[in-house]
């Protein structure tokens, strides 16, 4: 291979490009970027950013002495793959011809239809989405933050420290149900409620009020929750739309198989936008963890390299973490299929806790609230006997 | 040098913190080699020795940047900085640790609290 562009320049396709060079690629390497932004970590976007203790520059996923000797196109949006000379079709024209392409081009936050051009409403997916909602919560006033999952409630517990009156609106039953099941769901998210923050549940969302700028959020309910700032934390889609008529297979997100491989030979794809086969559960799975964009990158380059001949290892259960009201939360695992679920330390009542959750007896996920220790030797113990 | 603990109260596999300031932890690997770091993470405030302990390497337990327990090197984000490694002696069944005189690479909040600003 003389040439393989990463199209996404966020922390899978910096990983990407990392395991390139570390598996000893010494050709070309193009990494393309739809954002102007060297790689940056989103996870503070929605904490230590947006709280303003954290600048711009602590962001920087590369260090100063880095230098991957690659050629990045910034601010550069992918916008068709060619499958004859697999190049890339780039918005302002340009084509990057290229042997070897590793699809990395994340997800983009839903927005609520209707709500364009109304000001005050945000998503946080960005930086620059990270900018305007931290100058936003910094007027102070009333937040709603639509959709109750883990953004979501990320938002609401910086707002809350910000000194905002913070409500929370979920259209499920329970926050968090889809992640950590109906029980934990319920217990994380009494985080909100422990706080005076205000959590309605198993209400959705008709529409937002005011003309120019927000200044209600309307339920189906017919409650009004007045606003001064809305964020709308309800998901994302992966950003695949580019890869139509390439003959790229996309279903929720580009289909993979266990090595990242895509239905293209020579095309890799990693991070949010992807859904590897997952061999345990049998079932292709788009993982958006921070840790699936930074691990799963080095086997797909493995299997870009070899062709597929490299055999896929067998990657770690996901994990992801996530801090609120000055708790951490860390959860490995799937919780699908789990029959049991079972606090083995602490008290749920006093948000430091390890839950493990089982099917037929055996470990599947385990959840911990300010328990990092524990917590790890039971990431690490499921690592090791997960068949 | 600071006497740290008894090396038979420190099994393979396990890690001693020292509440010092800043903390440091020694770890006793699964082959019987014991070294001693930083026990905060570069990237936030996190403690090592809570973390996974892999042949010579330590994983964050918060989010995953490992160490390099012989030269305190990191290998992957979030953090950036490697921790600072510290000479252990052991003797006579005491593990001691000669505190290394270079500047630590704190994380940005625990920095801040200590200069008595905002964490």
């Amino acid at each position: 291979m003389r040439t393989v562009a990463v199209v996404g320049a966020s922390l899978a396709g910096l990983s990407a490009a990392r395991a390139l060079r570390s598996q000893g690629y010494d050709g070309r390497l193009v990494v393309i970027g739809d954002e102007p932004h060297r790689p940056y970590d989103r996870p503070p976007l929605s904490k230590e950013f947006l709280a303003g203790t954290l600048g711009e520059a602590d962001l920087a996923l590369e260090s100063d002495d880095e230098d991957l000797r690659a050629e990045w196109l910034l601010g550069a949006r992918a916008a068709g793959l060619d499958r004859t000379d697999r190049a890339i079709r780039l918005s302002d024209g340009r084509r990057v011809r290229a042997d070897g392409v590793v699809v990395a081009t994340g997800a983009a936050a839903r927005t609520l239809p209707g709500t364009d051009g109304l000001a005050g409403v945000h998503v946080l997916r960005t930086l620059d989405d990270a900018r305007g909602l931290r100058d936003a919560l910094a007027l102070g006033g009333r937040l709603v933050v639509i959709g109750g999952g883990f953004i979501g409630a990320e938002v609401a517990s910086t707002a809350y420290g910000l000194g905002l009156d913070v409500t929370v609106v979920e259209a499920a039953p329970t926050p968090l149900a889809g992640p950590l099941g109906e029980a934990m769901g319920g217990i994380v998210s009494a985080l909100h409620t422990d706080h005076g923050v205000r959590l309605l549940c198993g209400v959705g969302v008709k529409g937002l009020g005011g003309e120019r700028r927000v200044e209600a959020v309307l339920l189906e309910d017919g409650r009004s929750i007045p606003a001064d700032v809305v964020v709308v934390g309800v998901g994302a889609r992966p950003n695949v739309e580019w890869l139509e008529g390439s003959g790229v297979a996309v279903d929720n997100g580009v289909t993979c198989g266990a090595d990242g491989r895509t239905s293209l030979a020579g095309v890799v794809a990693v991070g949010d936008c992807a859904a590897w086969y997952d061999p345990r559960a049998g079932v292709h799975r788009r993982v958006e963890h921070w840790t699936g964009a930074l691990e799963r990158p080095a086997a797909a380059v493995a299997a870009l390299l070899s062709s597929g001949a490299a055999a896929p290892g067998v990657p770690r259960p996901p994990y992801f973490w996530s801090d609120q009201y000055g708790v951490k939360i860390q959860f490995v695992g799937h919780t699908a299929g789990a029959d049991t679920v079972t606090v083995v330390e602490g008290t749920t009542d006093d948000r430091s806790f390890l839950a493990v959750y089982r099917r037929g007896g055996h470990p599947v996920a385990v959840l911990g609230m300010n328990q990092p220790r524990l917590f790890t030797r039971w990431r690490k113990q499921l690592a090791h006997t997960t068949p | 040098m600071i006497p740290a603990c008894r090396l038979a109260d420190l099994p393979r596999g396990e890690a001693f913190r020292l509440d010092i300031d800043p903390p440091v932890s020694v770890f006793h690997t699964v082959d019987g080699e014991v070294f001693a770091i930083d026990d905060t993470c570069t990237h936030q405030d996190a403690s090592l020795a809570d973390g996974w302990l892999e042949g010579c390497e330590v994983e964050c337990p918060l989010h995953a940047s490992t160490f390099d327990l012989r030269t305190g090197a990191v290998d992957a984000p979030p953090a950036k900085l490697p921790v600072r490694t510290h000479e252990v002696v052991v003797e006579d069944g005491m593990v001691y640790v000669r505190l290394s005189t270079d500047a630590p690479n704190l994380p940005p909040c625990v920095t801040a609290r200590l200069a008595g600003g905002p964490a």
